[in-house]
């Protein structure tokens, strides 16, 4: 191993149920460098970082950390040996001071008994920020602090640790202009003087020229190589993470087209998503790309009634229509299939046919009571149509697959017979299997007719199924893209805040 | 038509662990009448029924709250409050030596308390629906509000004589059988329907299985919320004509801590803590288990402290035994 380097990784290979998310992946980053980590959503960036911190553990390769072989159970053990890291979503203590949060974990207590000394606490804190340039007093909450103060004290933390390299994701998501250059500033700092590694994970292209000397790209799990940031420019960095063949798609056969179904006019919720314009036609499959926290999710949840908009108009058909709740969605027609099953989908403790008639549990009432019988045959109908694999109607949810799970909850909202289903995420998180089955059953769908718009982060999918894709950057609509114009390059460019 | 025949062969624990309660209750049973032959006696069981009836009314009431991942506290200080209240109209005769008397036909006076626990139990489900307060926290008020409220009526006395056709609904019976069980059962088919065969029944179990899903899928959180408090107040009303009825008077000092009886009897009967699951022949199986508990070891002449002993472990033990059920997903 060369003196340089700081950090190798070498094969490293981790598999989660239903996806290989490392295959092999090699990484190198030299001692007092920023490196930058790019790839798509899902291109394994998170999780290889997630291995360097003990969160994850991998299956199989070498990691090499300051020339010894490096193997960590837990993020302490791996703060110990000298790697810390700032996640993209930091959950500080607000009911903690600042200097409290930073000193989380390694609290300095006075001598001989275990009280906590919080008058040291606040000067070493004090002293680290102004080592670093931070104005942020030490004594406050962290309740009173802004979020982008909060994530300048994640960055003194993560750097208070006396680490030889420090792993930023995201780090801008939540700062601004100016917030950022005093974080360019510190990351600076970190690598001239104190010879800092950093590895900086970003999807905003203009931040990975500003402030990188490297980059690393991986794609599907893949590791796709590395150079200098000078042998870069924007169009080679996107197609290394894009350029897969196309092959490996979905074909989704053609469906008639027809009119203006939905339409959705200057809708905005405040810090979510701003002027956002869309129509929907009948029998069309609307893709909606772009990256993560661009605002896709909040945006159907708004039209759904879920999270409503602050302002913004829907139209259905023509009509000017009110949706305040979900409730006055699905009794215009829509279906809305959540990202997260857990979190908003699934009632585990229920069974598959409960988790499917609860929607319009109205049409199964005979007498005010619920009618077994139709419910059963309702279901059986749904259950054999798409496919469902279980003993019974009667199994808990809970015990099913993901895909499984999935398919209960698409057929969730085809027995409330939508006419526009929008589908978040359809995909994520289950078997290749299921996955051309939910693909097959969206082509079909959109056949006979319903509208169809679909959220996904995955490229292929986008590309394969959607008859038009709309692209989605920091809350605005970047662009728009018919389907025989797209290219993965020109998705990416659009959902990175670039102009085509 | 090709049915699929399905072969499935459920292992020991699975069945345990959806019926271990009811095992351990006809074991508890099967040893109580060996040990003690006057357990089995038809006497004695109708007895300990009907003695279980007026915590068991409540304690469906309470599966209900606790489905929804919610709690009820205030069930025993309703009751105090109802019993004056429905005693007060259920009055013989005008009278001085009573410190209200109302008189009034039974049925009015009946119907009023029902009002008035419904009303109650929405105020609850309001403050914890719309307010947002911790369920524990807005009945916790209501707890000690109605406590003092059913003193404040009555100047914390007793109030007594009343209608016959009033105490007939706790001393009289039917076909053999008294009064009080004839109300439980029926209180406990009604329940059973509205938690299992109705809309609103499958409303309370997405809320407690997943809130945010349930709103997705269109239902009115907080309006169902609402109606599980009101449906809890209602059967604590239930409970507090016929504990009223039972011993021919209402008395603000009634109902001492069965909310915490009723919440044992639910948690015993398998009803999860963490919402989503819960049903009421199980409820009404765990206050069994309760009272024939309490009546095994009074027959077998255990000391009355040590029956609290016990009672607590078994509460404890159940409570143990979800938790380890919820660990394990």
């Amino acid at each position: 191993m060369s003196n340089e380097n700081v950090l190798e990784m070498r094969n490293v290979h981790k598999s989660f149920p239903g996806v290989k998310a490392l295959k092999g992946v090699d990484l190198t980053i030299k001692k007092g460098s920023v490196h930058a980590l790019m790839g798509e959503n899902g291109a394994g960036k998170s999780t290889l970082m997630k291995i360097l911190y003990g969160i994850f553990h991998p299956e199989e390769g070498e990691v090499i950390f300051k020339g010894q072989p490096y193997s960590v159970k837990s993020p302490i053990d791996a703060i110990n040996r000298g790697i810390s890291m700032i996640p993209q979503e930091i959950s500080p203590c607000p009911n903690l001071t600042v200097a409290s949060n930073v000193f989380l974990g390694k609290e300095i207590t006075a001598n001989g008994v275990k009280l906590l000394n919080q008058k040291q606490m606040v000067k070493e804190t004090q002293a680290l920020f102004d080592d670093l340039g931070i104005d942020i007093d030490p004594s406050v909450m962290m309740s009173e602090i802004s979020i982008a103060n909060a994530q300048l004290v994640a960055i003194a933390t993560a750097v208070s640790y006396n680490a030889d390299l420090v792993i930023m994701d995201e780090p801008t998501s939540a700062l601004t202009e100016k917030e950022i250059d005093k974080l360019y500033d510190i990351i600076r700092d970190l690598r001239d003087k104190k010879k800092i590694a950093v590895v900086y994970i970003s999807h905003k292209l203009d931040e990975i020229f500003t402030i990188c000397d490297e980059v690393s790209v991986l794609r599907d799990g893949e590791y796709i190589g590395s150079d200098s940031i000078e042998n870069f420019d924007k169009d080679r960095l996107i197609s290394m993470m894009v350029g897969r063949t196309m092959d490996e798609f979905f074909h989704k056969e053609e469906a008639v087209i027809g009119d203006v179904l939905l339409e959705v006019k200057d809708m905005s919720l405040s810090r979510k998503f701003k002027n956002v314009s869309f129509q929907l036609k009948q029998g069309e499959v609307l893709g909606v790309a772009g990256l993560m926290g661009a605002g896709r999710t909040e945006v159907m949840e708004a039209l759904f009634g879920y999270r409503p908009a602050d302002s913004g108009e829907i139209f259905i058909k023509g009509e000017k229509v009110e949706i305040k709740e979900p409730i006055d969605a699905i009794k215009h027609g829509i279906a809305f299939v959540t990202e997260d099953r857990k979190l908003t989908g699934i009632f585990p403790e229920l069974s598959i046919k409960d988790n499917m008639i609860m929607p319009d549990i109205e049409n199964y009432l005979k007498g005010g009571l619920l009618d077994s019988k139709k419910i059963k045959e309702n279901c059986q109908t749904q259950r054999e149509a798409i496919a469902i694999k279980t003993p019974t109607l009667e199994q808990l949810i809970k015990n099913l697959s993901g895909g499984n799970q999935q398919k209960v909850l698409i057929s969730r909202w085809l027995l409330t017979t939508p006419e526009i289903l929008i589908l978040d995420e359809p995909t994520r998180g289950i078997d290749v299997g299921a996955k051309s089955e939910i693909h097959r059953l969206i082509g079909e769908l959109a056949k006979m007719g319903k509208s169809i718009i679909m959220i996904s982060s995955e490229m292929p999918e986008i590309l394969s199924m959607s008859d038009r894709i709309m692209v989605m950057h920091e809350g605005k609509c970047s662009g728009e893209i018919s389907r025989k114009d797209a290219t993965q390059e020109k998705i990416l460019a659009l959902a990175t805040g670039e102009q085509l | 038509m090709a049915q699929q025949k399905i072969i499935s062969r459920p292992s020991l624990g699975a069945f345990m662990n959806k019926y271990g309660i009811v095992v351990i209750f006809i074991g508890l049973c099967v040893i109580l009448s060996i040990v003690s032959p006057a357990f089995l006696s038809i006497r004695n069981i109708t007895n300990v029924i009907r003695q279980v009836s007026i915590i068991g009314i409540v304690s469906m009431g309470v599966t209900f709250c606790i489905i929804t991942t919610g709690i009820d506290l205030s069930s025993g200080s309703m009751i105090a409050l109802i019993s004056v209240v429905v005693a007060s109209m259920s009055q013989n005769a005008v009278s001085d030596s009573q410190p209200i008397s109302i008189v009034m036909p039974i049925l009015f006076a009946i119907l009023i308390s029902l009002a008035l626990g419904a009303i109650l139990g929405t105020i609850n489900g309001s403050l914890t629906a719309f307010g947002k307060i911790p369920p524990f926290i807005a009945t916790l008020g209501m707890m000690t509000a109605a406590k003092g409220a059913a003193a404040l009526y009555t100047q914390g006395r007793p109030v007594g004589n009343l209608k016959d056709a009033f105490t007939f609904i706790g001393t009289g019976s039917f076909i053999g059988i008294p009064i009080p069980i004839w109300i439980y059962i029926v209180m406990a088919v009604l329940s059973h329907i509205l938690l299992s065969k109705t809309k609103f029944g499958r409303h309370v179990f997405a809320i407690g299985g997943n809130e945010q899903a349930a709103r997705i899928c269109g239902i009115n959180v907080e309006k169902t919320l609402v109606k599980v408090y009101a449906y809890a107040g209602f059967l604590t009303a239930v409970s507090a004509i016929m504990l009223t009825a039972r011993t021919s008077a209402g008395n603000p000092t009634y109902g001492l801590a069965y909310e915490l009886d009723a919440i044992a009897s639910t948690v015993i009967g398998g009803t999860s803590l963490s919402g989503g699951i819960g049903s009421i022949p199980f409820c009404v199986i765990g206050a069994l288990i309760i009272g024939v508990l309490n009546n095994g070891m009074d027959l077998l002449g255990v000391n009355a402290y040590w029956q609290q002993i016990v009672k607590g472990f078994i509460i404890v033990i159940a409570v143990l035994i979800d938790a380890r059920k919820q660990k394990r997903k």
